[in-house]
């Protein structure tokens, strides 16, 4: 019995000190100046400006990563191809690169010295240290996410009812918009959560191709490290409570659309 | 009209337009591959000495060294924390349990820099509590071990939830201790988990960037962590230096998500 109670307390107090204080801390840290403060730093237009962008960038990169991660899994587990498994590595590839390293490659291929960085930039497009370079970033970093949630369902719920429906006369489209499609929204669903989350949370991958101008490639997460920089320590915490907050309701989704069996 | 010739007969299951294949493919490929292919041709430009200079230099090879040592050591911490956590969460039950099981997953839905913004708040130099780890290899670790909380026990709770409880019964009604029956019984059936949870750990650890840079000072050949210091290559323009560690990192991390799907494969044929 006693150690039972010792292994729960070491492991509470192991979260409490890991998780729980810290982060409730920051929400105390913020409002530490009163309300005031915070409004005045999150109504900034460059504080706007920032979270325009971070917004921006995810409303480009979720809906083209679910379609591809969708028509993935589909390939994944619906159809014979071969290399099947090489795919798969590759799909999960970016969860092994380091944010900083998928940056890097993206300024080897389109920075001025890059493979297709003159060919940009003499079109009058600028790819490094602006909007485009920060979405393929993001478009790297979030992309296994969607196809990983919905593999395992897809290959759960078999073929049957695909079959049957066939049988009945479906064409395929139909099919798949009324058979599986219900099937596995709950997996898509899922993986867009994580997906979202992990766009308007993303920075080193971010902070390497951005150039970090102020107003023009500031994300939320950028301003959050750059406002610290500046010791403008208001300005920097109300930008982490809001990612904070979108970091909750993510999690509040999160355990509502599980589709694991252990919650 | 598509040349591809891929079976597109209805009973094969759900519909794809035919083009979707290819397109997906090449989503994949300019997203991905492209990149990571200007990579591979960039290392081997300057030729094999120059890559091994560079990833060698001092400064490299402090901020490899700090990095693989740290996260070694987040790894098996994670792999008894982990176990404890997880078992706490299957086994254990009391007021508010649902709601730490909710939080673990707090890391993973908090951007890296907020948690090293959040880290820097209660343990940074103006800590409520009195206690500066900022420029110290400590702070390297816990923002580490920050980040990679959910994976051992997201891995083995699953599996801990799933095993046969009459195993442990009859072990104990044979006269086993506790301590007996979790080293003999629960600790072998555990442990594929625990390794896939610690590899998953130690691969995510050795690419950390944004926790680690906002809380550990980044001073070279004491907090510099490898992704920092390919980071500070890059805004000094020294591209050769950028490359090689960025292989030398990316070879590890790989080579540990192989081993894991290794892995997978051999304990589920074991079951089966």
């Amino acid at each position: 019995m006693f150690t039972k109670l010792g292994l729960r307390f070491a492991a509470l107090a192991y979260l409490a000190l890991l998780l729980i204080v810290p982060v409730g801390i920051i929400g105390a840290h913020t409002f530490s100046g009163g309300l005031g403060p915070v409004w005045d730093s999150l109504t900034v237009p460059d504080a706007v400006k920032a979270l325009e962008l971070t917004l921006e960038i995810a409303i480009i990169v979720v809906p083209l990563n679910t379609v591809f991660g969708i028509t993935m899994a589909i390939l994944m587990v619906r159809r014979e191809l071969p290399g099947k498994a090489l795919l798969s590595a590759l799909i999960d590839l970016p969860f092994a690169v380091s944010p900083v390293i998928v940056g890097f490659t993206l300024i080897l291929v389109y920075g001025q010295q890059g493979w297709f960085g003159s060919f940009f930039v003499d079109r009058g497009y600028q790819i490094i240290f602006s909007t485009p370079g920060m979405v393929l970033a993001t478009m790297f970093v979030s992309l296994p996410f969607v196809a990983r949630e919905v593999i395992p369902v897809l290959r759960e719920i078999g073929t049957e009812q695909e079959q049957a429906a066939a049988t009945l006369g479906a064409r395929s489209h139909q099919t798949f918009r009324r058979v599986t499609l219900p099937a596995i929204r709950w997996g898509i669903v899922y993986g867009v959560v994580l997906t979202t989350a992990r766009s308007i949370g993303e920075y080193g991958a971010v902070a390497v191709v951005s150039g970090n101008v102020i107003g023009q490639t500031q994300t939320l997460t950028l301003r959050v490290s750059q406002e610290y920089q500046n010791f403008d320590h208001t300005a920097a915490y109300t930008a982490a409570l809001e990612l904070a907050v979108i970091a909750l309701v993510t999690l509040f989704l999160m355990n509502l659309f599980h589709p694991r069996k252990d919650r | 009209m598509t040349t591809v010739a891929l079976p597109r007969r209805r009973a094969s299951g759900a519909a794809l337009p035919s083009a979707a294949p290819g397109v997906a493919i090449t989503y994949l490929s300019v997203i991905v591959l492209l990149p990571l292919a200007a990579l591979l041709w960039q290392s081997q430009k300057g030729g094999a000495d120059a890559f091994w200079q560079a990833v060698s230099s001092p400064d490299a090879a402090a901020a490899l060294e700090l990095t693989l040592g740290a996260a070694l050591l987040v790894a098996l911490n994670n792999a008894v924390f982990g176990t404890l956590i997880a078992w706490m969460i299957v086994r254990d039950s009391f007021p508010g349990k649902g709601i730490v099981n909710s939080l673990i997953d707090l890391p993973f839905a908090l951007p890296t820099v907020v948690a090293g913004l959040t880290l820097l708040t209660l343990y940074g130099p103006y800590s409520p509590i009195g206690l500066n780890i900022t420029y110290t290899r400590t702070a390297v670790v816990l923002a580490l071990l920050f980040e990679t909380l959910p994976f051992v026990i997201r891995s083995v709770q699953p599996v801990l939830l799933e095993l046969d409880r009459e195993m442990e019964e009859a072990a104990a009604s044979l006269g086993a201790r506790g301590h007996v029956v979790f080293r003999r019984i629960v600790l072998p059936n555990l442990l594929p988990a625990i390794l896939s949870g610690m590899a998953l750990a130690f691969a995510r650890a050795v690419g950390e960037y944004g926790s680690v840079v906002m809380l550990s000072g980044n001073v070279p050949f004491s907090t510099e962590v490898a992704s920092v210091h390919i980071y500070s290559q890059i805004q000094s323009d020294y591209v050769t230096g950028a490359t090689a560690m960025s292989i030398v990192l990316l070879a590890i991390s790989l080579a540990v998500l192989l081993s894991i799907s290794a892995l997978h494969r051999r304990s589920s044929k074991h079951v089966h």
